[in-house]
């Protein structure tokens, strides 16, 4: 026991280090009022119609209860958070130029390193605002745009951002897409025109270093007819004593034969509020695949939903939550079948340990023009110790015949057989739980690129390290 | 007694509190090849277990030593890096995890340096050839969706490619075909004339021993031994089954 907590300790300096907020960062005072939201605005110079679509979310958001129905939020208050922090830099597009203790977290967290390696495009936010950006240019030369959300909307595409920004996750969906729509700071916009297929995946990375802060990115990703493209996301936070919020808002909106896979990899520091909101619109012929890690944050709500509106648009959902001590993460997916012949395919694990409490929720929706669709949930647990806890909650609502609805869950213990097995090769016990473990997390590591799959092999194994107790 | 692999002595093995093994003591010498045979329940596999270091069978008395070490108290995985080896009667499903993966990993956990890849693989096919085994299991998930015979194979592939100074095989023959028991055996003797190998074959039929070499033949009845013998007894077994042996036994027992 003595050695978990030390290795606990030292093995989250991997991603817990922290920077000083330094003397000129802009940091807005703690709570929301709608004065802090006319500063935000004024401080991003948004056009008119984004300052009124701020100041009628806050309203909103005034007006709606908070969830009762997930994992407690009590910790969460809203006056202590800062709902906007600058860093002390504008966005670059040469690491160079992006400051030196930024670069450096950066640096750390392989972010440059891959960038040169096997991504064809990098966005990094640090705390409210995007550091840097680039994108290589033989993608843009095939007319991919990649920027961050804010110079998208006074640029080439004002219109295009203005038809689509929060018109698939709504402020009236619940209180903290309100939340966001009125405090929203940074994120990403990606079009991919017709036919352009993205052959490396391009990679957004949130970093929330300020202690008390929330982070609001928005997400917006268009790919066009016939196009496709692999996204990645990944975020961490170091550690602090206070309560963090992440509320960011993901829209996706896949065209006519387009497909785009987006995969996270998130680990969020265990002072976390997690409560993100992600929606995929796939026309006619799309595919959506989602890939989706969760490892850390104090308290996630999170159901990626695919609206599956044209004719035969497919979803996958492929997803690994691993809920440690102190952690309480309600994840899941949803999907809509609203158009006729969709498909749908959900894959999940889920690891609690140590008291850690890891919940699945599904909702399958297939509407009255879903005939001949089908839709397969399938959840595994593994609860590494009786103190854990792991549920399912599937919900389906089906209002047409002719559909096939598929579900299975199952929940289960790491066998003391696998492990007596194991070790009589010579393997250590607790290799041999973490092998079983990663195996067993192996849905979603197959689908990640390597690099991303050896990093949450890694995770796993920091997770696991220790845990014979 | 620098040749003595194993030494059990006066073992008595509990399992969910009930004692199953009665003070059985096994002496076995560098590559000896040693048949235990018997009747079903007689605690053949407790034995295997017990000298692997099953934590469900517990050690009430006695004495395990295994190359001139005392090992009783001794994890699972130390055992194994010093050099003893169990084949399972029902190999376990790892999925996830790849027959060769894990097989590299616990290559080098045995030898405490790490394995080339190319020099593993090698190794890998060579071994898989020699068992008529598709190169193809080594990317597929540990025993998941195996046959019976080809979890079989896998046991004595990994045997192969660990090189274990002691190999327990727990019932590697039954349940197999005809070709099936030809490959095991085939691998077996392998083992034992190109490795040196030390061998403990438990079992209750007697067609893996055909093309082997036996040194010497235990006969466990009601947690004891109570024949040793050498090759010999495997076939006056195959002639007059385990008779003998059970009748005085069961006077023993009540």
């Amino acid at each position: 026991m003595k050695e978990k907590t030390y290795v606990e300790d030292i093995d989250r300096n991997l991603y817990d280090f922290r920077n000083e907020e330094g003397a000129d960062t802009f940091r807005l005072q703690s709570g929301l009022t709608r004065e802090t939201v006319e500063q935000i605005s004024r401080e991003k110079h948004d056009p008119a119609w984004m300052h009124d679509f701020r100041l009628h979310a806050l309203e909103i958001y005034e007006g709606m209860p908070i969830p009762d129905w997930g994992p407690s939020i009590d910790g969460l208050d809203m006056s202590n958070i800062a709902t906007y922090v600058r860093p002390n830099t504008k966005m670059s597009a040469s690491w160079e130029e992006v400051p030196e203790d930024i670069k450096d977290t950066f640096e750390r967290l392989g972010i440059p390193q891959a960038e040169r390696t096997s991504l064809a495009g990098v966005g990094a936010q640090y705390d409210s605002e995007l550091v840097y950006h680039n994108v290589r240019e033989e993608v843009a030369a095939q007319g991919v745009i990649y920027t961050d959300l804010e110079s998208a909307l006074h640029g080439e595409y004002a219109g295009m951002i203005r038809d689509h920004f929060m018109k698939l996750v709504t402020p009236r969906d619940h209180k903290f897409a309100a939340l966001h729509g009125a405090v929203w700071s940074g994120g990403s916009f990606v079009y991919v025109p017709k036919g352009v297929k993205v052959e490396i995946p391009l990679q957004s990375y949130f970093r929330l270093n300020a202690p008390g802060a929330g982070q609001f990115e928005h997400t917006l990703i268009i790919v066009d007819e016939g196009a496709d493209l692999h996204f990645i996301e990944g975020c961490s936070a170091p550690k602090y004593n206070v309560a963090n919020l992440h509320a960011g808002c993901v829209e996706l909106f896949v065209g006519k034969n387009a497909r785009l896979r987006y995969s996270t990899i998130e680990n969020w520091s265990k002072n976390m509020y997690n409560l993100n909101t992600k929606r995929a619109q796939v026309e006619e012929g799309g595919v959506i695949e989602w890939v989706s890690g969760s490892f850390g944050s104090h308290v996630s709500y999170l159901y990626p939903m695919s609206i599956l509106k044209g004719r035969g648009a497919r979803m996958e959902f492929t997803g690994i939550t691993f809920a440690g001590r102190g952690q309480n993460l309600d994840t899941g997916a949803k999907v809509v079948h609203a158009a006729p012949g969709t498909a749908s395919y959900m894959n999940t694990r889920s690891i609690s340990k140590d008291g850690g409490i890891s919940t699945f929720r599904s909702s399958v929706v297939m509407t009255k023009n879903a005939g001949g669709s089908r839709a397969s949930v399938s959840c595994q647990s593994l609860m590494l110790d009786s103190v854990s806890r792991s549920d399912t909650i599937p919900a389906m609502d089906i209002r047409t015949a002719n559909v096939d609805v598929g579900h299975e869950a199952k929940i289960g213990r790491i066998s003391d057989e696998a492990v007596f097995y194991l070790m009589s090769r010579g393997i250590s016990e607790e290799d041999a739980r973490a092998m079983i473990v990663s195996g067993f997390a192996d849905n979603v590591s197959k689908e990640l690129p390597l690099e991303y799959a050896v990093e949450m092999n890694n995770l796993i194994q920091l997770e696991m390290k220790g845990s014979i107790g | 007694m620098s040749d003595l692999l194993l030494e059990a002595k006066n073992l008595s093995v509990c399992v969910e509190e009930k004692e199953i093994l009665h003070g059985v003591d096994l002496s076995i010498g560098r590559g000896e090849t040693h048949v235990l045979m018997g009747p079903n329940g007689a605690g053949k596999s407790t034995l295997g277990y017990a000298l692997m270091g099953n934590p469900n069978y517990q050690l009430e008395s006695g004495e395990i030593w295994f190359q001139g070490r005392r090992i009783d108290g001794e994890a699972v995985d130390k055992r194994a890096k010093a050099g003893m080896f169990l084949s399972f009667q029902n190999p376990l499903e790892v999925p996830g995890l790849t027959l060769s993966g894990f097989l590299r990993n616990a290559l080098e956990q045995v030898r405490g340096s790490r394995v080339k890849y190319s020099e593993f693989r090698r190794e890998l096919y060579r071994n898989m050839d020699l068992l008529q085994m598709d190169r193809s299991y080594g990317n597929r998930d540990l025993n998941v969706g195996f046959s019976g015979g080809e979890k079989k194979k896998a046991e004595i592939l990994q045997m192969l490619m660990l090189r274990p100074a002691l190999a327990i095989l727990d019932e590697t023959d039954s349940g197999l075909d005809v070709d099936a028991v030809r490959m095991v055996s085939q691998g077996v003797e392998a083992y034992q004339k190109d490795m040196d190998g030390g061998l403990l074959i438990i079992t209750h039929s007697t067609r893996i021993l055909e093309a082997l070499h036996v040194d010497y033949t235990h006969i466990m009845v009601n947690g004891r031994i109570v024949c040793t013998g050498d090759a010999s007894l495997v076939d006056e077994i195959n002639r007059d089954g385990f008779e003998r042996f059970t009748a005085g036994a069961e006077e023993d027992s009540l």
